[in-house]
């Protein structure tokens, strides 16, 4: 999923203070997983907007709603009955969501509640984590399943470096080496033979170095 | 500020606080007024959200009562909600209102003297931090739609 959390209030403050009514969009796909911009933490936002509008001596009117997907055209096009009544929006979706909303009614401001900020999974309640860069061309076949892309600091292909200690990398006691995972995994895979094998240089221009990215699938784009 | 009455709601679970809050009446305890209780099924189930609305529609305080550290009748939805009260505090905090407005307490179902004694705390305390400061506009800002 995409994992994101939300800005400081004061950062959100900022952007719709010389505002009075506006619509708050939240999504009801992986930032409603990774609790950041859900049903329920739209309404959390829009009481603690309009509170802090209310402290201030003005008023906040929130308009809440939350889409199957802001990433996706079809749900966004929902929110037509609503956008006049409001002077901006304020999404709480990821980047992706924000943007199909500027896409959308390109006479609007759109401002971002949240801050995306990795690929990841849940690594127990209340913790995510990065897994993955979506370079373009996975490599996970060769490393038993973990990613030397997302998760070494380094991005090392043929790691690890001098800096791997006791199961941690350099950066921090509080990070995984990640060449010892796939290390200890190849192991318990009886598949020591390919952590020989050296990877050879990647090729980066799948990855963003190719610039904008965009799949274009024949049997179903219109 | 002299004769400001404090609105403060209490969510209180089933199991203990509740119970407690009858057995306060039964003993002839006597507590503020000013406290309304919402009875909840375990206060697992108080959110965030909730406790937000309620400071929003002008309550001075808000306080969560649940069951003793490790008695709770659904494992732990009282550590849950001392957590929610946590964020809630570091909300008001970002938002400049008070986080003393909004409390954690536990209790077992026979405490009804100590349901009493800390309502009447809790009363107070809020009594000395004033109303809430977005009570008045509160309660003219109209009601809108949520979806
Ligand atoms: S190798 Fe690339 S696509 Fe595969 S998990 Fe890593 S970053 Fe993602
Ligand atoms: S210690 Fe491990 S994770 Fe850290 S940079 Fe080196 S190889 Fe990568």
């Amino acid at each position: 999923m995409i994992v994101a959390e939300q800005k400081p209030i004061e950062e959100i403050m900022e952007y719709i203070s010389p505002y009075n009514r506006i619509l708050l969009v939240g999504c009801n796909e992986c930032v409603t997983v990774c609790a950041a911009g859900g049903r329920k933490e739209v309404g959390i936002l829009s009481s603690a907007l309009q509170m802090a509008f209310m402290k201030e001596g003005k008023t906040l009117e929130v308009k809440e709603i939350t889409l199957e997907r802001q990433c996706d055209p079809e749900y966004v096009e929902e929110l037509v009955t609503h956008i006049d009544q409001a002077e901006v929006v304020l999404s709480m979706a990821c980047g992706c969501g924000v943007q199909e909303i500027a896409r959308r009614f390109s006479a609007k401001l759109v401002f971002p509640a949240l801050n995306t900020k990795f690929m990841g999974a849940s690594e127990r309640q209340g913790v995510w984590a990065e897994r993955c860069q979506g370079c373009g061309d996975c490599i996970l076949g060769l490393t038993g399943g973990i990613c030397p892309v997302a998760r070494c600091s380094k991005r090392l292909l043929n790691g690890p470096c001098g800096g791997s200690t006791g199961g941690n990398c350099e950066i921090s006691k509080d990070v995984d080496c990640v060449w010892n995972i796939i290390w200890e995994r190849l192991k318990s895979l009886g598949m020591e033979d390919r952590y020989e094998e050296v990877m050879t240089a990647k090729d980066w221009r799948p990855s963003w170095h190719g610039g904008p990215r965009k799949i274009i699938r024949e049997d179903l784009a219109e | 500020m002299g004769n400001f009455e404090p609105v403060i709601v209490a969510f209180c679970c089933n199991y203990c606080a509740y119970t407690a809050a009858d057995m306060a009446g039964s003993m002839r305890h006597c507590y503020p007024p000013n406290v309304k209780i919402v009875k909840v099924p375990c206060t697992g189930k108080v959110d965030v959200k909730h406790i937000m609305l309620a400071l929003r529609k002008g309550a001075d305080g808000v306080y969560v009562a649940g069951c003793l550290e490790g008695d709770c009748h659904f494992k732990n939805g009282n550590n849950k909600a001392a957590l929610r009260v946590a964020r809630v505090k570091k909300i008001l905090d970002e938002i400049g209102i008070e986080k003393e407005r909004v409390e954690m307490v536990t209790m077992s179902a026979g405490m009804g003297k100590d349901f009493a004694r800390i309502a009447v705390e809790i009363t107070e305390k809020i009594r000395k931090l004033g109303p809430n400061p977005v009570k008045n506009i509160s309660a003219g800002q109209s009601k809108l739609a949520t979806g």
